[in-house]
């Protein structure tokens, strides 16, 4: 009894909740103000969290967990420096950079879905590596792009800056919406949770939908879904788009929090975070759900905001954040990709 | 006359037909021949200044690229995990420097330490894509992603703190985790630097002439050992008649073109190469070659060519994947210490993080694929490769007037490369199975038609 119970929610799943636990133990026994930690928490479930609800179309689809994310997110940043290039501000911006992202985002998203189509099998390296070589191509695009707002391109020589500050333009306009100040100095980002929530309702009520039980039956059964009538590859086409699109979306979300746009190398592994996170929350790369996404971007991004303070008090370590990230993310893929065979 | 016409019309008709199935199974490595000629022309680089810088280049890189391969035999795909394997000469490295080994004496012992690390790593990881078989390539990039983290966790988090390091002069200011950069000699006696290439220094013309000749000697001696033993056949012939022709048209080439190339005095004549390194390169090459010949090579091939078959035919297939792994992690460790001996130092958390993904590019580059790979291709992408990382940031400065364009550029080449060579494995794969299904449904046809 007790053992099916854990094999439901799953070894990792209750090792991470366990670490968490007892960092979160250790936060209070040193004194680190707990408002500081549930703010921080909740502002980055807020940018991570469409960029993880993006992998749950390419999961449904039948895809697996969708590697590619830079391209939906390399759209997502031109979006955002077009809007900057048109000189425009504010609400109209933000919303502007996600409208226009959408068109090449489905484009592209179209374009490496019907490849992925004709790789069975081999989706999650290619994914990887069709992700490393667009931002590997858009390094060079960042140069060469005629955009010429001073407050984007280098003031001398040639191309786009490495960061881009965004203040005064669209920077942490979903973070201040009706926020609620708490503790000291601290505050819950409403506008941004509620947007991460809408999307995610959203997504719930596609995946109950017609289209979206076709697209269900699709990832699970691709046999049965042929022999009653329904297009394995369309679904498969229509779950690659629409997880490019929410990149994108993602991107612009988690940039405006950001308060800077990072341009060049920093898209390069930004997909694995977010598969990290699904996975963590309880998918499997052939099977994920809303509740999958929110409880594993919780948990995920909690763990990270908890770790840093812990270990500054430990010792005096910056990196160590950074090394848990990279630990705990790569850890939990390969654990997922040991379990794949076993949902076959 | 018009039979010996028509035979003639069908020599030359075979012929085209074989130059183009050449072109197109060869197609990456003859874009990327055109491409470097171009970008070697529009550098405008002189071409002992080329030379010298492709032969430090290649001499410390080929080790890294030729430990791919025997993963590639066994059917396990390219090994991106050689990142670990180059950890554990990293780890080695450290010790030896805190060790304060000089010499060539601090080399051996280098490799002596980084062999058991490089086993253990090797054994576990091939554990790991037990589990994950059809998805080793993927394994093995998020492994080698997850090993980072750790290596990261030790090195600059544990060690002169819970793990004691005695010479604080290798930790940072704070006085725990290992500096960004050790030093690894001055290259004069004191540590590891350049140990192994200073050894013997021939000039370019020089050591065409004698490799040539030591070539020509080692066949010849390889053939009079077969006709003592009494060998004669064809099937045991690691050479092969073809590969003879060529090694026959290559060396006399070399030495025409050395000779020449002494007579005119040019600057070539200056440029040296570490012939000690690239023996140890041409030692890993015959290993490679021989070891197909061998049990266990073909157990590699016989799992490479269908794991079912080979279980059947009773190979222990899983402890065949791990040693073809273990090899290929052990040669990595080992070839990221010549790696780093050239260089002189280490950058302690950056040295390892490329190593994978540029030897995969190169391997690809000279002509590889997921599931066939030799020495030749090897070598041939070391030189391709190479040149690419010369001559792009020059000609990217003389074309767009940005060298960081060219940077730019020859990044996107070594990811759009093996994005490409998976792209085209996958595809090649699925034709493979749809043509096995079309069979099968038509033998079906035609037992129920009977």
């Amino acid at each position: 009894m007790i053992k099916s119970r854990i094999q439901s929610i799953g070894w990792p799943r209750i090792i991470i909740f366990g670490f968490l636990l007892t960092l979160s133990i250790t936060a209070i026994g040193l004194g680190i103000p707990m408002d500081q930690l549930l703010s921080s928490t909740l502002v980055r479930v807020g940018m991570n969290g469409i960029l993880v609800l993006a992998m749950v179309p390419a999961i449904v689809s039948g895809i697996g967990p969708n590697f590619g994310l830079p391209l939906g997110i390399i759209c997502g940043l031109l979006g955002v420096l077009v809007t900057i290039d048109l000189d425009m501000s504010g609400y109209s911006a933000l919303f502007t950079a996600m409208i226009i992202s959408i068109p090449p985002a489905a484009i592209i998203g179209a374009g490496y879905g019907w490849l992925l189509n004709r790789i069975k099998g081999s989706e999650m390296m290619i994914a990887t590596y069709i992700g490393f070589s667009s931002v590997a191509l858009m390094n060079i695009g960042w140069i060469l792009l005629p955009f010429s707002s001073p407050e984007t391109t280098w003031p001398i020589g040639r191309g786009l800056r490495l960061t881009i500050s965004l203040e005064g333009r669209i920077a942490s306009l979903l973070n201040d919406f009706w926020k609620i100040p708490f503790g000291k100095n601290q505050y819950i980002p409403t506008g941004m949770l509620l947007f991460f929530l809408l999307a995610c309702f959203l997504m719930w009520l596609f995946l109950r939908s017609k289209a979206g039980v076709n697209m269900y039956t699709a990832g699970v059964n691709p046999k049965f879904a042929t022999s009653s009538g329904i297009n394995v590859d369309r679904q498969r086409l229509i779950g690659t788009m629409m997880s490019t699109v929410l990149g994108a979306i993602g991107i612009v979300v988690y940039s405006q929090s950001y308060t800077f746009l990072q341009l060049y190398l920093a898209p390069m592994y930004m997909a694995f975070p977010s598969v990290a996170a699904i996975l963590i929350g309880g998918a499997s790369t052939r099977k994920a759900s809303i509740s999958h996404v929110i409880i594993g971007v919780f948990l995920f991004q909690a763990l990270l905001v908890v770790a840093l303070p812990v270990a500054n008090e430990i010792m005096q370590e910056g990196n160590l954040a950074e090394i848990t990230r990279i630990i705990v993310s790569n850890g939990i893929i390969l654990y997922a990709l040991t379990q794949a065979r076993k949902g076959d | 006359m018009s039979d010996k016409k028509m035979k003639l019309k069908n020599t030359f008709k075979f012929d085209k037909n074989e130059v183009k199935k050449f072109l197109v199974n060869n197609m990456v490595t003859i874009l990327f021949i055109i491409i470097c000629y171009l970008g070697f022309k529009f550098s405008g680089l002189s071409f002992h200044f080329y030379l010298r810088d492709i032969t430090t280049r290649v001499g410390r890189n080929s080790f890294l690229i030729l430990a791919l391969i025997i993963p590639v035999l066994a059917g396990m795909g390219l090994n991106f995990a050689i990142v670990i394997g180059a950890m554990a000469g990293q780890i080695a490295l450290l010790l030896v420097t805190l060790f304060a080994v000089d010499g060539i004496l601090g080399f051996l012992l280098a490799i002596v330490i980084a062999t058991p690390f490089a086993i253990l790593f090797g054994y576990l990881l091939g554990a790991l894509l037990n589990k994950t078989k059809g998805q080793e390539m993927i394994t093995s990039l998020v492994l080698s992603l997850f090993a980072n983290g750790v290596y990261q966790f030790i090195f600059l988090i544990l060690v002169g703190g819970i793990i004691p390091w005695p010479d604080p002069s290798m930790l940072l200011n704070r006085g725990y985790g290992i500096r960004n950069t050790i030093g690894l000699g001055d290259g004069q006696g004191v540590g590891i630097k350049g140990v192994l290439d200073s050894i013997i220094n021939w000039s370019v013309p020089d050591a065409m002439i004698i490799f040539t000749i030591l070539a020509f000697v080692g066949v010849g001696v390889y053939y009079l050992i077969r006709k003592s033993r009494g060998i004669t056949a064809v099937e045991t012939d690691v050479i092969g008649k073809k590969n003879l022709i060529l090694i026959g048209m290559l060396g006399f080439a070399a030495i025409v073109s050395a000779i020449y190339t002494k007579a005119t005095g040019s600057p070539v004549n200056n440029v040296t190469i570490p012939v000690f390194t690239y023996g140890v390169v041409a030692l890993l090459c015959l290993f490679t070659l021989f070891i197909v010949k061998t049990k266990l090579g073909q157990d590699f091939r016989a799992i490479g060519n269908d794991m079912h078959v080979a279980q059947v035919a009773g190979i222990n297939v899983e402890k065949t994947r791990i040693k073809a792994i273990v090899l290929s992690i052990v040669f990595a460790s080992w070839g990221q210490i010549i790696f780093l001996q050239n260089l002189g130092n280490l950058n302690t958390y950056g040295a390892h993080t490329q190593v994978g993904m540029f030897a995969i590019a190169a391997i690809l580059i000279g002509g590889a694929s997921v599931v066939k790979a030799n020495v030749g291709h090897a070598l041939l992408g070391a030189v391709l490769f190479h040149t690419l990382f010369i001559v792009s940031p020059l000609a990217g400065r003389n074309l767009f007037g940005d060298a960081q364009i060219g940077e730019y550029f020859r990044a996107f080449v070594a990811y759009g490369v093996i994005a490409l060579a998976l792209v085209m494995h996958a595809l090649r794969k699925r034709l493979q199975s749809q043509d096995l299904i079309r069979m099968r449904e038509e033998e079906e046809l035609e037992e129920a038609t009977d």
